[in-house]
């Protein structure tokens, strides 16, 4: 008896111990991340700065009015969404081949090799890359217009014509996380079982058959579990990516403009706080919608893989 | 049996084709940067921008930094958020992912939806940017350079993955002789733990270095810019001074403004502290990603 009072106590101090721990942490979460959930609200505000967020009057629907009607909801969502899924589908196919091809080599120096430098601009801020991708596309001096004109071609003018930017865009965006990518499913072949090719080799199968029926469903939890966390924020664009590589070029925003920097240019550029929230909403939203409805299509194929 | 070895040479060698070809463009972009910083003023007028400088001039560096001031000063800044920083971070997120890796903790799955759910879920940029600015008042302070990344959920998540590892024995023995919770946390986990404490802080210090976004919204004072958003000025800069010159059609041409050499050194400068270390720790990389990667 006496020691099970004991050890209730000691339970009880020892959990209270562990709360006072986790409490900077968690006071720390419900400022900066719990407080702005409450305060998509402000999209059905009349902001005004004097006013603070509580004193504001209600406009019902009106920003989002404003917002929808305006040409510049459909041309962010269908940059937004265009872009990311080509992240997702272009970048799951090539790190995928990386990894299989990485898997077939050997040495491990040469492996290690190929992992630091694939990793390299994954290292690299959006500032720098921007930068980078300038020396290349630069008008008079890029290095890509003088390799054109070395073949006898005329240098392009990059930075005014929109036409160019989906490819580059999505270039510079597998170019920096293919990397990334490939070593994660990489170490989830390392993961698989070496019998299972051996005695599949035994059985005569070839290469491809092997990675058809071996590889790539021993590494599918891997595969759905990124996807699904991709595709739950595919309402999330990479700000860096789409606003220092572009230079925050207005005449290329039909191809460049997404929520992200949209949200950014008419709080902090325009000052259109009313706009800007009703396209945050409309973004927190249809994110949390869309990881939900993943997760339960997920749910439906097989319980294992999903997330929560 | 010849013929299945010649099929494996011509297999392997394609594959190193491809991997050296895509070694090549991540490299290569980074060489014109060093190239250009290198080279003198004069000569990318005449000969554009190439992969090894027509002449080698360290003019651009001496430039940087005989126009101290700002450099140095955006310099300190970026050491002292990721510094201060990461320390805390580190510091904060332990002290949260031990109970969350402890199954004796009763308040451990409430806690991990607490943290999980910010993952799913979130206000977004206006009434974050609001509440910082306004009802925190942390606009140009150096706490809202790191502040706002303290506790980042997936780092959380990683790190408690890590600690799930530890054997409870261990915590379980410490306190028959009484140690209380904290020691445990300072005496047994912390010493431990060493490994994933260096690969989650190696993330975390890569995050505040390469960190342009809070900068960008909330500093306007130049005594407070880290090296990130200084680029980032730079830039909107150019951007600027080009708009200006040409009014109607607006053409991108930056040749006749000074100093692209200086601007590509500062991004060199920038770039090079993370670029020089990673390649020893990238043993801790690739175990902090397939950790990361892993459901639990």
């Amino acid at each position: 008896m006496k020691i099970l009072v004991k050890q209730s106590k000691y339970t009880f101090t020892s959990n209270l111990q562990m709360l006072i721990m986790v409490a900077p942490a968690v006071i720390i979460l419900f400022i900066f991340n719990y407080i702005p959930m409450a305060g998509i609200i402000i999209a059905f505000k009349d902001f005004r700065a004097n006013l603070g967020f509580i004193k504001s009057p209600w406009v019902g629907f009106k920003n989002f009015e404003f917002f929808f009607k305006s040409q510049d909801a459909w041309r962010i969502t269908r940059n937004t969404i265009g872009y990311n899924a080509a992240f997702i589908i272009l970048g799951l196919i090539i790190s995928i081949a990386f990894a299989l091809m990485l898997n077939e080599i050997k040495s491990k120096k040469t492996l290690k090799f190929y992992q630091t430098v694939f990793f390299f601009p994954y290292f690299l801020s959006w500032v720098v890359v921007g930068y980078a991708l300038y020396a290349f596309l630069n008008m008079e001096h890029g290095v890509l217009n003088t390799v054109l004109r070395w073949f006898g071609l005329e240098g392009k003018s990059w930075y005014t014509n929109y036409k160019y930017w989906p490819g580059i865009l999505i270039s510079v965006n597998l170019w920096k996380t293919i990397g990334y990518f490939s070593v994660i499913y990489y170490a989830g072949l390392m993961g698989i079982d070496k019998q299972l090719f051996e005695a599949a080799r035994i059985d005569g199968a070839n290469k491809l058959q092997i990675i058809m029926k071996i590889s790539i469903p021993m590494i599918s939890p891997l595969i759905v579990l990124l996807v699904i966390l991709q595709i739950g924020r595919i309402f999330y664009a990479d700000f860096g990516l789409f606003y220092y590589l572009p230079r925050n070029i207005g005449i290329l925003y039909g191809a460049t403009d997404v929520i992200d920097t949209y949200v950014f240019r008419a709080l902090r550029v325009t000052g259109n706080i009313g706009m800007a929230s009703a396209a945050n909403f409309y973004q927190s939203i249809m994110g949390f919608c869309l990881v939900l409805v993943s997760n339960l299509i997920v749910k439906k194929i097989n319980n294992d893989y999903a997330l929560f | 049996m010849i013929e299945n070895r010649r099929t494996q040479i011509i297999q392997n060698s394609i594959i190193h084709l491809i991997f050296i070809i895509f070694s090549l463009i991540c490299i290569i972009p980074l060489v014109v940067i060093a190239s250009i910083s290198f080279s003198n003023e004069g000569n990318l007028n005449t000969y554009g921008y190439t992969l090894i400088p027509k002449v080698f001039t360290i003019s651009a560096y001496k430039f940087v930094f005989g126009n101290p001031g700002q450099i140095i000063s955006a310099y300190w800044i970026s050491i002292a958020r990721t510094v201060v920083g990461t320390f805390l971070s580190l510091f904060v997120i332990s002290l949260l992912a031990f109970p969350m890796s402890r199954s004796d903790f009763k308040f451990r799955k409430s806690l991990s939806f607490y943290v999980f759910f910010t993952m799913l879920f979130n206000g977004g940029l206006v009434p974050w940017y609001i509440l910082i600015t306004k009802y925190l008042d942390m606009k140009n302070t150096f706490f809202v350079l790191f502040a706002p990344f303290l506790v980042i959920p997936w780092f959380v998540l990683l790190l408690r993955s890590f600690f799930k590892q530890i054997p409870m024995s261990l915590y379980e023995s410490a306190k028959i002789d009484g140690a209380s919770e904290y020691t445990v946390y300072y005496r047994i986990l912390l010493p431990l733990a060493k490994p994933a404490l260096a690969t989650v802080g190696l993330f975390i210090c890569l995050n505040y270095w390469n960190d342009w976004w809070l900068p960008l919204l909330y500093i306007d004072v130049d005594r407070l810019v880290p090296l990130p958003a200084m680029l980032s000025r730079m830039m909107s800069n150019i951007t600027y001074l080009t708009t200006q010159t040409t009014n109607t059609f607006m053409t991108i041409d930056v040749s006749n403004l000074p100093k692209e050499s200086a601007r590509m050194a500062m991004c060199l400068l920038a770039a090079g502290p993370m670029l020089f270390i990673f390649p020893f720790f990238q043993k801790y990389f690739v175990r902090g990603l397939t950790a990361g990667s892993l459901k639990g």
